[in-house]
């Protein structure tokens, strides 16, 4: 019931080898690196809400068969580095064209070869308009996508011979290969486009696993999958399979661990937040990933916009103790925000000027609400607008008492019955409140945190915000090909946001997850799924 | 008044003199007097019992409170929720501690009480409305008016309650929501008593003193509610009382779903369905508006119970 | 007798068309565009919406995309999830295990509701009869979830009588617990409405008439009055049948059973109208034929009732 959008997220898991040293108890063998078995993992999951194809799942239900069952050209380790896989080589002089060659002899496990044609053809099709894939978006930057006609094959992407193919992008971005590991940009096999609605069902893949035969989909309860044997990339599996049990809440799950039925979650329930780590003692995980917790006042709305705006929207954060609401609501399962990104990203800071208004003091909140009212004097309820189907609400009332006696207004959350009924709110821009927002990476980059929700008409810019000087900073920071010089212009970006506040930052994502007795070498990566192919199990 | 009938000199046999006698009894009708009474008599009965002023007081306490919280506490319900005081025991002024967003759970019991209370009775008379007029219709005439009414039962009662929250909680959004609420949950509830009721009916209706009022020549819809309905309504009773319980639950599983009031709205519901996640580190702000439910409903359902036993003359004329 | 039978049957012909209008129409006026929601907490572009709200019909109006469907079911087609399952799959997957949930709930129910309620009309005021008063009382007052959750974690995890959650296949022994939790929702209402029913009768003439004639109790007790109690409580269990094979919800999500309510509810959630209507159609269908099933049980509880006018 609870839309988690997936992206490639990194995660960096500092503990993760001091965990696996204590996960080890008195009769459990302990695990050598290498050693394989062949006992079947148990992990919990969601219904896929769409068909099995990469370009068509956005969601971790599906993404997480998806990412297990196809290889793509690069994958992210725990770090979020990314890494050849299937590719080669990537390369090019000017961010802009690309030359992409991939490994000799690959083949999907129903003997057909992984070839140029393979990717090129799959990401035209996710790219054409009439087939409308979800994740169509991620091919907006090469030369030739269109959302008004139809392209059926992309002037931008040249099949070179058997292993090599270029993207031509229509400008420099150099962060271009980072997203190669998304799921939108795995390879399909030919024979997939016979019958797409088939193969969505029955999936062939080139990844470390493969659908433990056809039906292995098992509708509404699980996904039994087993080792690909052909797989001979860094990502070989050291156990039997996975099989995935679709749960419809994390209570289910969690009930599960407990009565020894799965072996690995990477969800805990809100009413257990506060006592898994110690009773999963060194068998559970608790660290920062990929994502962003915010909430959005729109400058429609009225007294938010101009001067005005800026000081109401500063007294809003500064009237907001976030310690005390992820310690308390969350029990020390979010971390408090310092700016619009995650921790985990390379080139994050907490020290970008004027990050302190994100510091609770609620005098200096009270201070700047009066200079606001001097201008314009404040009525009414401020209110924050939320899906009521997905948890939000105990965050948001905390939220919303802080505020009520900080600055002594009256606020309250606003709850929408549905996921659907919130978003088409707020996408058709008839939401006359402020809303919670949020971000999962799509891959590990500043750029992914700042470009697609704070430029001017970009995809995920809800408030509409709009300024020039940010514009033009993220365009030079894509332009430059130099990491570091790249992540100076998204930084600089960073300090515009904090005195115009267009999201106001709360708290970043943890994945919280414990596994069972029976595994070992269990480490969360990206996007804050287990590694599942280096987790080994006792038999 | 002086007695006039003297026994005379030459009469042969002693007679009674007919005060003596218990003919009285028959021969003095009262035509000036009051038809017995189905709903007099039972009144007459029921304000004899304890259960009955015990039951009748609970209520009064909980609807006062509904109606005027501020006679019982002075702490506002929603104000002043601090962190700080998360799940904590009872301390000075706040008798029973606080909820987990570290509101005063005393205060917000008597404040939600007018809710909760209102979503029961909303739906519990919406509930008996529509089920006794469909059902008694229903099971007493038969034929076309049951086909109809019945086959409409089963298409209200075949729809997922959830689904009509949803759409009934989004499309009135604007309104007052605890009639939204209770129209959300009574409007597919009634189908169920109505069901019940007709059964009732059906086994009622043939009995021998419908046929004596039948033959008396007392109108169909006379009998229907003067002698059949008052006979076959004791199953209603324990429905509906029951069903003010379940009514101010529902509200609790749909704010569980996160369909129900919003949680600016104090109501049990809401507190019980908010408490949940915190069921073992915290249980009591969960069982202590669970009490007050409870309480409530206990009351409700000795009420009810009283009732059915004073309009059932069978069980009376046991006594 | 036959002719009854018949005549109930051809009432389902406006019922279902009935419901699957209302039904339609619910999900249609649902506010929300379930396009939008498929892509999360991002928004996408207009052009893909378009797209893909033709392709479910969408951006035709209510009635024709009614029709559309009525005119799919009249050809066998009940249509495809976004998933891309077949609705039809979907409905031959989980109403089997709803059934089987179902079933076992109201057995249970059936069973403890029946007795508590016989004993305690039969020793109304007794220490038997409050202290089952309390007992419902305290599980009335409970909303579902807390039962659940309270019996997974005592039933399932500290005892481990039971599976946590139904597993694969959802066989009968996980069942039984969520079919317990299921079971106490109503069990006050079966045992209340039971021990009404049994007062009711045991004042009535013919119990007394048996008694003087000096039939033993072990007779009296089932013979006469329990049977002659039992219409109420058919009725209140053949209703309660019904509302378990809809209203699961809550249930099924916390043990996890693959069966109709949860995935109604992702269905309703989702704004998925086929998927959403054809379940409710087969509840329809299973509700008639329950309800006709009992009345034709009214005759047999109670010969006085007749149906062949």
């Amino acid at each position: 019931m609870k839309i988690k959008r997936i992206g490639v997220a990194a995660i960096a898991l500092a503990a993760a080898g001091a965990l696996t040293l204590s996960g080890c108890t008195a009769g459990t063998p302990s695990s050598t690196e290498g050693a394989s078995s062949s006992a079947v993992i148990t992990t919990n999951g969601s219904e896929p809400q769409n068909p099995l194809i990469p370009t068509n799942t956005n969601e971790t239900g599906g993404s997480k068969i998806t990412e297990s069952i196809f290889a793509g050209l690069v994958y992210y380790d725990a770090k979020g580095a990314p890494h050849n896989d299937v590719a080669e080589s990537i390369e090019t002089d000017d961010s802009q064209t690309y030359t992409i060659k991939i490994r000799d002899g690959l083949k999907f496990t129903n003997g057909e070869p992984v070839d140029a044609n393979s990717f090129v053809d799959a990401w035209n099709y996710g790219a054409a308009l009439d087939n409308a894939q979800l994740n169509s978006y991620f091919f907006e930057g090469i030369e030739g996508f269109s959302y008004d006609e139809n392209v059926a094959e992309l002037p931008g992407l040249k099949v070179v011979d058997d292993t090599t193919f270029t993207v031509k992008l229509t400008q420099p971005e150099s962060d271009f290969p980072l997203r190669l590991g998304y799921t939108a940009f795995k390879p399909l096999p030919a024979s997939a486009f016979d019958d797409l609605a088939a193969f969505g069902e029955n999936p062939v893949g080139n990844g470390p696993y493969m659908l433990d035969g056809e039906g292995a989909w098992k509708h509404n309860e699980k996904i039994d999958l087993v080792v690909n044997p052909d797989y001979d990339g860094p990502l070989k599996p050291v156990n039997g399979g996975l099989s995935i049990v679709f749960y419809a809440t994390q209570e289910a799950s969690y009930a599960d661990l407990q009565g020894g039925n799965v072996d690995v979650l990477d969800q805990i329930p809100t009413g257990a937040l506060a006592s898994y780590e110690s009773e999963f003692e060194g068998r559970s995980v608790n660290q920062a990933f990929a994502g962003i917790q915010t909430f959005t006042v729109p400058s429609r709305l009225p007294h938010f916009s101009d001067e005005e705006g800026k000081l109401r929207l500063a007294a809003l954060s500064k009237a907001i103790n976030r310690e005390e609401i992820t310690d308390v609501i969350f029990e020390g399962t979010r971390s408090p925000a310092h700016d619009f990104t995650a921790p985990v990203i390379d080139g994050y800071s907490e020290d970008i000027k004027g990050a302190d208004v994100l510091e609770f003091d609620a005098d200096a909140a009270k201070d700047l609400w009066a200079q606001a009212d001097a201008i314009s004097p404040w009525s009414g309820t401020f209110q924050i607008g939320y899906n009521a189907d997905g948890g939000h609400g105990p965050w948001v009332d905390a939220v919303a008492n802080q505020l009520k006696n900080n600055l002594g207004i009256d606020a309250s959350g606003a709850p929408y019955p549905t996921f659907a009924e919130f978003r088409t709110a707020i996408t058709d821009r008839t939401i006359q409140t402020a809303f919670r927002t949020g971000w999962q990476a799509d891959y590990p980059a500043l750029y992914n945190f700042l470009g697609p929700i704070y430029g001017t008409g970009a995809g995920s810019n809800d408030g509409d915000y709009s300024n020039p000087e940010v514009d033009s900073l993220l365009d030079e920071g894509l332009s430059e090909t130099d990491l570091d010089a790249a992540n100076e212009k998204f930084q600089q970006v960073q300090e515009i946001l904090f005195e115009d506040l267009p999201a106001i930052p709360l708290w970043y994502y943890n994945v919280n997850g414990a596994w069972s007795e029976s595994v070992d070498n269990v480490e969360y990566g990206w996007n804050s799924v287990p590694l599942y192919y280096q987790i080994t199990k006792s038999e | 008044m002086p007695s006039n009938t003297n026994t005379r000199p030459d009469q042969q046999h002693y007679v009674a003199p007919i005060e003596e006698t218990p003919l009285v009894a028959i021969d003095s009708v009262k035509t000036d007097g009051k038809p017995s009474n189905l709903w007099i008599d039972a009144w007459h009965d029921v304000r004899k019992r304890p259960m009955f002023w015990i039951s009748s007081a609970l209520i009064l306490l909980v609807i006062v409170v509904a109606l005027a919280p501020g006679l019982f506490t002075q702490v506002p319900p929603n104000n002043d929720c601090q962190l700080a005081n998360s799940n904590g025991g009872p301390a000075g002024g706040h008798p029973l501690g606080y909820t987990k967003q570290g509101c005063d759970i005393y205060s917000r019991i008597i404040h939600g009480t007018s809710t909760s209370l209102s979503v029961g009775i909303i739906v519990t008379v919406l509930v008996a409305v529509l089920g006794i007029v469909f059902g008694s219709f229903a099971g007493f005439y038969g034929g076309w008016i049951d086909a109809v009414l019945s086959r409409l039962g089963d298409i209200f009662f075949s729809i997922p309650y959830i689904l009509a929250a949803v759409v009934i909680m989004s499309v009135f959004s604007q309104y007052a929501s605890v009639w939204v609420i209770s129209l959300a949950i009574g409007i597919f509830a009634w189908p169920a008593t109505a069901r019940v009721l007709r059964a009732e009916i059906l086994r009622v209706k043939n009995a021998d003193f419908v046929m004596a009022a039948t033959a008396l020549g007392v109108s169909r819809f006379r009998i229907l509610l003067r002698h059949v309905l008052p006979n076959s309504i004791a199953p209603v009773i324990v429905i509906t009382t029951i069903s003010l319980a379940s009514a101010i639950v529902a509200e609790a599983t749909l704010s569980f779903l996160g369909v129900g009031l919003p949680s600016s709205t104090m109501s049990w519901g809401n507190d019980i369905s908010a408490a949940q996640t915190d069921l073992r580190s915290a249980p009591q702000v969960l069982i202590l508006p669970s009490i007050a439910l409870s309480v409530t409903v206990l009351s409700f359902i000795m009420l009810g119970e009283v009732i059915r036993d004073a309009l059932d003359p069978k069980a009376r004329a046991e006594r | 007798m036959a002719g009854y039978i018949v005549r109930r049957v051809l009432q389902a012909i406006p019922v279902l068309l009935g419901t699957t209008f209302l039904i339609y129409f619910m999900v249609f006026a649902m506010p929300g565009d379930p396009i939008v929601a498929l892509f999360g907490d991002k928004t996408p572009p207009p052009q893909v919406i378009e797209q893909l709200r033709a392709r479910y019909h969408f951006d035709q109006p209510f009635i024709v995309q009614y029709f559309i469907f009525l005119g799919n079911i009249f050809r066998g087609d009940l249509g495809v999830a976004f998933s891309g399952q077949p609705v039809s799959e979907i409905l031959g997957a989980t109403f089997p295990v709803t059934l089987r949930l179902a079933a076992l709930a109201v057995f249970f129910e059936m069973v403890a509701g029946i007795s508590v309620g016989l004993i305690s009309g039969l020793r109304k005021g007794g220490i038997f009869d409050a202290s089952a008063l309390v007992m419902s009382l305290i599980l009335i007052s409970l909303p579902i979830f807390v039962v659940a959750f309270v019996a997974q974690f005592i039933f399932g995890i500290q005892l481990a009588w039971f599976r946590t959650t139904v597993g694969s296949g959802a066989p009968i022994q996980d069942l039984i617990l969520p079919a317990i939790v299921l079971a106490t929702i109503s069990f006050a209402q079966i045992s209340r409405l039971t021990r009404a029913s049994v007062i009711d009768t045991e004042g009535q003439d013919f119990v007394r008439t048996a008694a003087s004639k000096g039939l033993p109790r072990t007779r009296i007790v089932p013979v006469h009055i329990l049977r002659n109690s039992l219409i109420p409580v058919v009725t209140y269990l053949a209703v309660d049948f019904g509302t378990l094979m809809v209203g699961a919800t809550v249930t099924e999500g916390i043990f996890n059973v693959p069966g109709v309510g949860r995935t109604l509810y992702q269905a309703i959630i989702r704004g998925e109208g086929p998927t959403v209507v054809a379940f409710v159609t087969i509840m329809v269908l299973i509700y008639l034929v329950v309800n006709l099933l009992v009345d034709l049980l009214y005759a047999v509880l109670d010969p006085r009732i007749r149906y062949a006018k």
